[in-house]
């Protein structure tokens, strides 16, 4: 077993589109349901139109990069819309039910051959970079060192990328400490005490329906960026990987999203060279190689199931939060 | 007033200590005793353990210190259906009560450790609380809180129970049910049944129990007669106010 | 000892024949027809309801009476099958709960809304109303709300000063116990300057002995020139602080008047009252003695 392969790859990935655009995407479910309580099991949908507004701005409309970016969060927007004017009113169960559905149904679209034309159907699309790539302040060449080494593109792409994610970060967190946090946080707990309080309880959960589903197409963008935009990507089980990673790095925390994120990626990149590995090597006789690849989303399931249980808060959460919900 | 001395300790808390979360005692070193047949009322402040005191009992909270002996044997930790069976009765001050099952049917609850007994101790529960004879078949949800307060205790006394513990009987009724509900407690105490009672109207609480204790901060602070309690200037400033004394 | 009777009653707040749904010299609230069913059963059936302006009012009566489903309704959280009814002039029908709010008519509720995930700060600074920094812009940039907040903020800490909660100020809501929690409540009910405060049972699960300084708080209110409308079981309190007393039952007012009078109406006492109100039920259980009473 080339354990110095296995490390290196690993390591690569602290730096991957997807480590940084699922943090993006997970800030935006902390938003929902760590600071706000909805329960958005949507936030794939999100990242979905993040992405196909990205890509079919430029390639169909011939919009420069930055135009489609704001028509990815444009979409997001009134699909939040869409989610929240029924639901919002109703109990939180109801909005849960329906981003599920919601989530599927913006994918089915994607993926049908009504406007292949437009959305490539199930083989997507590509060839969007051109624009993006023109704008790269950074000279053509090769960087970085070790498991980093990335051409002038590549970084460009992950600076935008991070800066995007601090950007949120920073959104996020002047937000929360500000009055309208505090109104978000009580509305949480309990809306008919803020309601008596003089506060428009239904205009501020769509306010944060919205500043969390753009945060998730801001993810779904950066995760466009690189390579292709394709329907089978954007499945619910995306969706639960980031909950798993909202509930692993701490739910109602800034930092939370990015611990998580970063954990959950390096724990799925090793696990995805070492089971192999240790399949090829004859350590895991019970299982072939292709099986021993597929393993690893047995054990995120698992995990996500023990996080619940045992330790709800995460890494980061705060403890006492949780215990006198118990009450 | 029997002889203090010779009348046996039915219930002897010894210096009890117990909490929810761990590391937060509610009960701090707390020593409650009962005598057979007393009815002993306990008040005091929000939060000074009153209604954890009955749980720690009946076993619903963890008992991190001292013991509870039920006539001598040390009953600590035991389980609610062991507890039961041994002549201990529990009316919890919330959902007590099946609302989707009919009055009867909540008796039956009450018994069902000894279904036999029921047709008797029916006509026991019916001499105090007359009006639920006619109404048995009545589903209990729909009751009014004063009318599913006889309920419940109705079903705690189908065991026949040696000592009933009340958590706070008069909780959420009107003044006339207050009244009606205290009264019932003390011809349920005359007929026999050691009671220990938990109550937020702390003077009514005082003017019919045998003796009361003042709990402060999960401790027992002050302890005597209904009467003394009643009377204490201390106990009168800190703990039943002073706006009573108007009516008068 | 009785209690402090500097208290001024108000009195003279009704104009004719004293009875259920007499008119107010100066009303604050005018209800008219309002009802609201629930499955069949009539739970609210008000003909008519003028609530007299700056005085305290005790909404009393049976549980099931319709106190805290008239309560809802007229703070627009329940909708009504029928009615209307206005606040200082303005008709309220149909209004949301926090546009009521909004225009001074503050409630609290019989199970505390003390917020318990913030601190007893977080929760005073959410009750004060027009924050600028409470919209989602001027949320992202501190310089344009800091300043009211800080104002806010020490509004707050002069109310929880008054009742006896600002060393609790950076504590969670939840650790404090039930009767602190029904002052919090209270406190950050004050923080709008409402004109009217319409309490929900503010004596339920509270320590007699903290009682007396509740009473003193709400009485402040009435020196403020407030409005004040109360559900209450406690007799003690009724007859000590309120100026009038609504009685309801099975949905409808019954009776009304001063508490003195009200409370020696017959039909009050069977239903509501009981007849032992000011005996010693030691005396009526036969426990003791009528001499033994006065040791």
């Amino acid at each position: 077993m080339d354990w110095g392969f296995i490390f290196s790859n690993t390591a690569s990935w602290l730096l991957a589109p997807e480590t940084i655009a699922y943090a993006i995407a997970t800030v935006g479910l902390a938003v929902h349901f760590g600071y706000g309580g909805l329960l958005n099991f949507g936030q794939a949908g999100f990242m979905a139109l993040g992405a196909y507004g990205y890509a079919i701005s430029i390639l169909t409309f011939h919009l420069p990069w930055w135009a489609g970016i704001l028509v990815g969060m444009a979409a997001a927007v009134v699909f939040a819309f869409i989610l929240g004017l029924p639901t919002l009113r109703l109990r939180a169960d109801y909005l849960a039910i329906v981003t599920i559905a919601a989530a599927e149904v913006v994918r089915l679209l994607f993926n049908s051959t009504i406007w292949e034309s437009v959305t490539g159907s199930a083989n997507g699309l590509g060839g969007y970079h051109e624009s993006f790539d023109a704008a790269n302040p950074i000279p053509p060449g090769t960087y970085g060192f070790g498991p980093f080494q990335f051409n002038a593109n590549d970084w460009w792409m992950r600076i935008f990328g991070l800066a995007v994610l601090a950007v949120a970060l920073v959104v996020v967190w002047l937000l929360m400490r500000s009055p309208w946090g505090r109104v978000v946080k009580g509305v949480r707990e309990d809306e008919d005490a803020v309601r008596a309080l003089g506060k428009n309880v239904f205009s501020v959960k769509m306010q944060v329906l919205v500043l969390g589903g753009v945060l998730g197409s801001l993810g779904g963008v950066v995760l466009a960026l690189p390579s292709a935009v394709v329907p089978g990507v954007y499945l619910p089980s995306l969706t639960f990987f980031l909950w798993t990673i909202l509930l692993l790095g701490g739910a109602a925390t800034i930092m939370g999203p990015v611990l998580g994120s970063l954990t959950f990626w390096l724990i799925m990149a090793f696990l995805s060279v070492l089971l192999p590995a240790m399949s090829s090597a004859g350590l895991l006789p019970f299982m072939t190689t292709v099986q021993a690849g597929i393993v690893r989303f047995i054990i995120v399931g698992a995990a996500l199931m023990l996080i619940v249980v045992f330790r709800p808060q995460g890494f980061l959460g705060n403890k006492k939060e949780l215990t006198f919900n118990a009450r | 007033m029997s002889n203090e001395s010779e009348t046996r300790l039915v219930l002897d808390l010894k210096d009890l200590t117990a909490g929810y979360l761990p590391g937060v005692n509610i009960l701090n070193h707390c020593s409650v005793s009962v005598r057979e047949g007393e009815l002993i009322g306990i008040i005091g402040p929000n939060g000074a353990g009153k209604s954890t005191l009955l749980k720690a009992i009946f076993g619903q909270v963890k008992v991190r210190g001292g013991e509870i002996l039920l006539n001598g044997e040390d009953i600590t930790g035991l389980k609610a259906n062991k507890l039961v069976a041994r002549g201990v009765g529990y009316v919890p001050q919330n959902n007590n009560i099946f609302p989707t099952l009919s009055i009867q049917e909540n008796l039956e609850m009450g018994i069902f450790q000894k279904p036999k007994a029921f047709a008797e101790r029916l006509d026991f529960v019916v001499s105090i609380f007359g009006e639920l004879g006619s109404r048995l078949k009545q589903r209990a949800g729909s009751l009014s809180g004063g009318e599913r307060q006889m309920v419940a205790m109705s079903r705690a006394l189908m065991m026949e129970p040696h000592v009933l513990l009340l958590d706070e009987p008069s909780a959420g009724l009107s003044p006339v049910r207050q009244d009606e509900a205290f009264i019932r407690v003390s011809e349920i105490n005359k007929a026999g049944v050691t009671i220990v009672m938990v109550e937020q109207n702390a003077r009514r609480c005082l003017q019919i129990c045998d003796r009361g204790y003042v709990l402060d901060q999960g401790k027992d602070a002050y302890t005597g007669t209904g009467r003394e309690l009643l009377h204490d200037p201390k106990v009168i400033s800190l703990y039943l106010g002073t706006l009573g004394e108007d009516a008068a | 000892m009785p209690a402090n009777t500097a208290n001024i009653k108000t009195t003279g707040l009704h104009v004719d024949v004293m009875g259920p749904g007499c008119k107010k010299v100066d009303p604050i609230i005018v209800a008219d027809n309002v009802t609201r069913a629930y499955g069949g059963l009539k739970a609210v059936d008000v003909d008519h309801l003028e609530v007299p302006r700056g005085a305290i009012t005790a909404l009393i009566g049976p549980n099931g009476a319709g106190k805290t489903t008239f309560f809802n309704l007229i703070t627009g959280f329940d909708r009504p099958d029928s009615g209307k009814w206005s606040f200082n002039g303005t008709p309220l029908t149909g209004m949301s709960a926090f546009k009521v709010a909004r225009l001074g008519q503050v409630r609290t509720f019989q199970l505390t809304k003390a917020l318990g995930m913030l601190s007893v700060l977080e929760n005073m600074k959410l009750g004060a109303q027009n924050q600028k920094g409470e919209n989602f812009f001027v949320g992202l940039a501190p310089a344009l709300w800091r300043k009211q907040d800080d104002e806010i903020e020490e509004k707050a800490m002069s109310l929880l000063a008054k009742f006896k909660l600002d060393g609790k100020k950076d504590d969670y809501a939840a650790s404090l116990s039930g009767g602190q929690r029904k002052l919090l409540e209270m406190a950050r009910a004050l923080m709008s300057d409402p004109t009217l405060i319409m309490l929900d049972e503010p004596m339920a699960g509270v320590n007699p002995a903290l009682t007396q300084s509740l009473l003193e708080h709400i009485l402040d209110l009435k020196r403020e020139g407030m409005s004040v409308l109360f559900v209450e079981h406690d007799m003690q309190m009724v007859r000590h602080i309120a100026d009038w007393v609504v009685v309801m039952a099975q949905g409808k007012v019954v009776a009304e008047g001063p508490p003195d009078i009200v409370m020696k109406d017959t039909a009050v006492i069977d239903a509501y009252l009981g007849s032992h109100l000011d005996t010693d039920l030691g005396i009526v259980t036969g426990r003791v003695t009528e001499e033994e009473t006065h040791s």
